[in-house]
């Protein structure tokens, strides 16, 4: 810390601040002396697993903390002022006009039985304004967050609008007091990729406008280089490094962070390259008694120094400094051998797709949510399937799957006998071939039943079998996700996250089935536990040769794990190629927009190209090409009224587009 | 009249803001428990999450109130006629002795001790309330399951049902049930039943719904499992906790009716001595300056309903942690 400048003069300094949590009567310490500084127009972003205090430090710039949340030492400036002293009546002015937060999920931050034009009217009556000079600001700061018509907007309940439209909204009501400090938890994660960018967008450019200061909360490393201008690292309740954004992504000298950094999947690689990068162990619980280095348990580096001398803070470019002993030595971190994850390209193939539509019907209404799907899976592949939200992804896997019964005329075949509809008509063969990975493995494993009991009924119900056969196929399954038996006498909520979705996953593989359905099965998980998922994803499909349908929006991970992907819009195929056909090229417009909207830890990408607008109701949906609407290559009498034809490129790579080959778009996604 | 003045509804939103603040930690420590890493013994730990649980009761002073009272009454009910300390049925005194050092509640208009009659009067009411709140919960399970579970025509038949019993006034269903089936205790614990299974299974329905919702019962699907197997195996215990709630809420409620049933005519007969009948029986009396023979059968009732919600009250809020 240093004493040359005032801390006053920042608009948030958070200077050697501890902090803990009464559990059961007992402190446990949470956050462990974190001091930073954020002035005024500058980003600044925290990034770290979860647990590792980020959020708590966020929230403690405003103080809204639970009431067992105990503040035992250090201070919190905002705008020059001890946060940690306020009264309730001081904080509450803080909050109208000082700081403000926008969370995670816009949908719970407005009310959802008030108009939006209510809601934010709100926002500047609390400031003194009357009721007509509110309303005129009202519309202003919607329209500040580029909201084409407000008075519309303001007519509306928030379910009417769509996430990133709620989002704004609540930027908006953030921005009211033109607040010096605006604490951003998470605010792209439940978005889209193309919404997400948007959005972001829309927050660098007001802070360019408006001169406060960003605290970014955010697990997505892309989100905050692409974001912050300055970046603090926490482990543990600490900060072990901080720095320019750039600096610290591109020449990162802390062994946590280039532990974080190595467990994406960057730089185009492969499964058939190499596996990915897992920090080993995991994050000391809160409260905990921390060694003298917090890394010290999960850091290659880690000798006798690192046990007996607190970790020096040592400088390593301007503005840029590190918790470690071992700078000169972070070259020596290994990286994970060279695998072997096979590419399974033209196997045999076990599931077929022929004309498959699905048609919801809902108050009187025909929702096409898949139209005309053909599509091929062979033994041991990875099928990826990317889209946005409401692209059809989900639909088109639980009618694989026999979840919802696909319209007449679907053929779905299954090693080349054709399966009925339903998943209850398939009988016990197909329904032990098929089996799926959800998104979220809090609701997918029941909270009330033992790992062990969930694994067992698995067990028993597919593969038919009982009593000691059926304890060793669970302790078989156990040992292959890595989950100790300690695990199986648990209950899920005793489990983290990733622990979880490693027993969702032996749920899965308990009748070894032919084909798994993935469903975003990383994306509420840390990175680094993700890549450990990666990893026993892939080495399970080398070893069974399972085939998986892999749902996500990570294009990286996709790239990573994938062997063709499948890209869809409005329920149709675009597009499918191989992995590398579809990220080199030539791509479909909706494509090439996917491409370049994603945030990356590499750096942005060379051109980037926005969608407008969010996916168009399917019911009735757009005339001709259903992507016209959006579509930066939109050609008028033809897009609009014509549906494009699929034109095959190369053996086994189409695309659904009038646009001549030639001129489809190339994108290069930084390398 | 006191009585019309329903239990108030279970809320305890101020108590439990507390407990998730808690709570949330408790994830944050649950969320770093990792393969091989945390040597902590679960079980252990569940165990003593047990215990907490009940400390956590145990420390509320609303429960141990209500318990309190809830004892008292429970000791009357059982000990009835051999604790009392006259006989609730025999005229041993004049009537209408105003409360003093040998009938502390006063004698009633026939000259019977109010006093005993209260405590004896304990017993119909802790015999018929519990069983008729427990049939109306595993009624109201039952239908909430199969309604929530299957949705559909399953659920708008039921429905259409359930909503007809409960646009139906409780003393016209009183009168319905009664003239058709006669006067019996029998009876009113099944109006009481009656009558709050529709409530139950809305509450159960709106639970099973949220939890059908959730991908372990895709997965269950997914492994061929039938509904039963589902909705009693997968999905009863996690509603559980609604289904406890509800059944110490009714309890409390049951109280209430049966007495509010007993008032009018259609409950237990003379010379009984249940609370609901004696205020029936007293309260004009109450006019001419003889209050205590309705004052204190009506504020035993009382005295009863707010105990099982304090406790109902205190269970919630202990589950929700």
């Amino acid at each position: 810390m240093s004493d040359t400048v005032a801390p006053a003069t920042y608009a948030l300094a958070v200077e050697d601040l501890h902090l803990a949590y009464n559990v059961r009567g007992i402190p446990r310490d949470v956050l462990r002396g974190v001091t930073f500084h954020v002035r005024s127009g500058e980003a600044y972003g925290l990034v770290g697993e979860s647990g590792c205090g980020k959020s708590t430090t966020a929230y403690a710039a405003l103080r809204y903390l639970p009431s067992n949340a105990v503040i035992t030492g250090g201070r919190i400036l905002v705008a020059g002022a001890d946060v940690t002293h306020m009264s309730e009546r001081e904080l509450r002015r803080l909050r109208a006009r000082e700081a403000s937060m926008v969370y995670q999920d816009p949908g719970s931050a407005l009310n959802p039985s008030l108009k939006i034009g209510r809601q934010v009217t709100e926002a500047f009556t609390i400031l003194g304004h009357d009721r007509r000079e509110a309303l005129d600001r009202a519309v202003e700061a919607l329209r500040r967050v580029r909201i084409a018509d407000p008075a519309r907007v303001m007519q509306r309940y928030p379910h009417q609008l769509s996430g990133g439209m709620q989002q704004r909204v609540v930027i908006a009501m953030a921005l009211a007091s033109d607040p010096k400090l605006l604490v951003l938890d998470e605010p792209t994660t439940g978005l889209d990729a193309t919404v997400e960018a948007e959005v972001l967008d829309l927050v660098r450019a007001l802070s360019r406008e408006m001169d406060a200061a960003i605290l970014l909360i955010a697990h997505n490393l892309g989100v905050i280089r692409s974001m912050c201008d300055r970046v603090g690292v926490m482990y543990a309740g600490k900060l072990v490094e901080e720095g320019n954004a750039v600096e610290v992504f591109e020449e990162p000298k802390h062994p946590y962070t280039i532990g974080l950094l190595q467990c994406l999947p960057r730089h185009a690689i492969r499964k058939t390259e190499r596996a990915l990068f897992t920090i080993p162990g995991t994050l000391p619980q809160i409260g905990a008694d921390l060694p003298t280095c917090v890394f010290v348990d999960r850091c290659q580096l880690a000798d006798e120094t690192c046990r007996s001398v607190p970790p020096p803070e040592v400088t390593v470019g301007d503005g840029h400094f590190t918790l470690c002993h071992h700078v000169e030595r972070l070259g020596e971190i290994v990286e994970p051998a060279t695998e072997t994850a096979v590419d399974m390209l033209g196997g045999r193939i076990v599931m077929k797709l022929n004309d498959v539509s699905k048609t919801f019907h809902q108050r009187g209404h025909d929702i096409p949510a898949l139209v005309a799907i053909d599509l091929e899976l062979s033994d041991g592949e990875t099928l990826g399937l990317v889209g946005e939200s409401g692209s059809g992804k989900t639909t088109l896997a639980k009618t694989m799957l026999g979840i919802y019964e696909p319209d007449a005329g679907s053929e779905i075949s299954l090693d080349d006998q054709p399966l009925p509809g339903k998943a209850s008509a398939r009988g016990v063969d197909a329904m032990r071939a098929m089996q799926m990975v959800f998104q979220n493995p809090d609701s997918a494993l029941n909270r009330t039943w033992s790992v062990r009991r969930i694994l067992r009924r698995s067990v028993h119900k597919l593969t038919g079998v009982k009593g000691e056969a059926a304890e060793d196929r669970i302790n078989a399954l156990a040992a292959a996700l890595r989950l100790s038996p300690r695990h199986l006498d648990m209950r899920p909520r005793q489990l983290s996250g990733g622990l979880k979705q490693r027993v969702a996953i032996a749920r899965a593989f308990a009748g070894d089935p032919r084909i798994v359905v993935c469903d975003e099965p990383t994306s509420a998980l840390d990175v680094s536990v993700q890549a450990a998922i990666l990893n026993l994803l892939s080495d399970l499909q080398t070893t069974e040769s399972t085939s998986y349908l892999f749902i996500s929006h990570d294009l990286g991970v996709v790239r990573y794990l994938a062997d063709r992907i499948v890209v869809m819009y409005l329920g149709r195929v675009q597009e499918v190629g191989t992995t590398e056909q579809i990220f080199d090229g030539p791509h479909h417009p909706y494509t090439e927009a996917l491409l370049s909207a994603v945030p990356s830890v590499d750096g942005e990408p060379s051109r980037r190209i926005r969608l407008s607008g969010e996916i168009p109701s399917p019911a009735p949906p757009p005339a001709g090409c259903v992507f016209h609407t959006r579509c930066h290559r939109f050609m008028k009498g033809t897009c609009d009224v014509v549906d494009p034809p699929v034109v095959e490129l190369e053996v086994g790579h189409r695309i659904r587009c009038h646009l001549p080959v030639a001129e489809l778009g190339r994108t290069h996604v930084a390398e | 009249m006191s009585m019309n003045v329903p239990p108030p509804e279970p809320s305890s939103a101020a108590a439990t803001v507390e407990v998730a603040a808690e709570e949330a930690a408790f994830e944050e420590l649950g969320e770093e428990v990792d393969a091989g890493a945390a040597p902590i013994d679960m079980r252990a730990e569940r165990r003593q999450a047990r215990r907490e649980r009940r400390k956590l009761l145990l420390r509320r002073p609303g429960f141990l109130v209500g318990a309190l009272i809830l004892l008292i009454w429970i000791v009357c009910a059982i000990g009835g006629e051999r604790i009392t300390p006259y006989s609730p049925f025999d005229p041993e005194f004049p009537p209408f002795r105003p409360p003093n050092t040998t009938n502390w509640f006063g004698t009633d208009q026939l000259g019977r001790d109010v006093l005993s009659r209260v405590m004896a009067g304990a017993r119909d009411v802790l015999i018929a309330a519990p069983i008729a709140a427990v049939i109306s919960v595993v009624a109201g399970t039952l239908l909430g399951l199969l309604m929530g579970y299957y949705r559909g025509w399953v659920d708008e038949t039921l429905s259409r049902i359930v909503e007809a019993l409960l646009s139906i006034p409780v003393f016209v269903m009183g009168i319905l049930i009664v003239t058709s089936l006669g006067l019996s205790r029998i009876t009113l614990i099944g109006t009481v039943a009656v009558l709050f299974t529709p409530i139950v299974t809305r509450t159960v329905r709106a639970a099973v719904i949220a939890e059908a919702q959730l991908d372990y019962v895709v997965s269950a699907k997914l492994r061929g499992e039938s509904g039963l197997f589902v909705m009693t195996q997968e999905i009863l215990p996690n509603v559980s906790g609604p289904i406890i709630v509800e059944l110490t809420v009714r309890v409390g409620y049951a109280v209430f009716t049966i007495a509010t049933l007993s008032f009018l005519g259609f409950g237990l007969q003379r010379p009984s001595p249940d609370w609901g009948l004696q205020v029936a029986d007293t309260y004009e009396f109450i006019q001419s300056g003889y209050w205590w023979p309705a004052i204190f059968p009506a504020l035993a009732i009382a005295s009863l309903v707010f105990a099982t919600t304090l406790v109902a009250d205190s269970i919630e809020a202990v589950l929700a942690a």
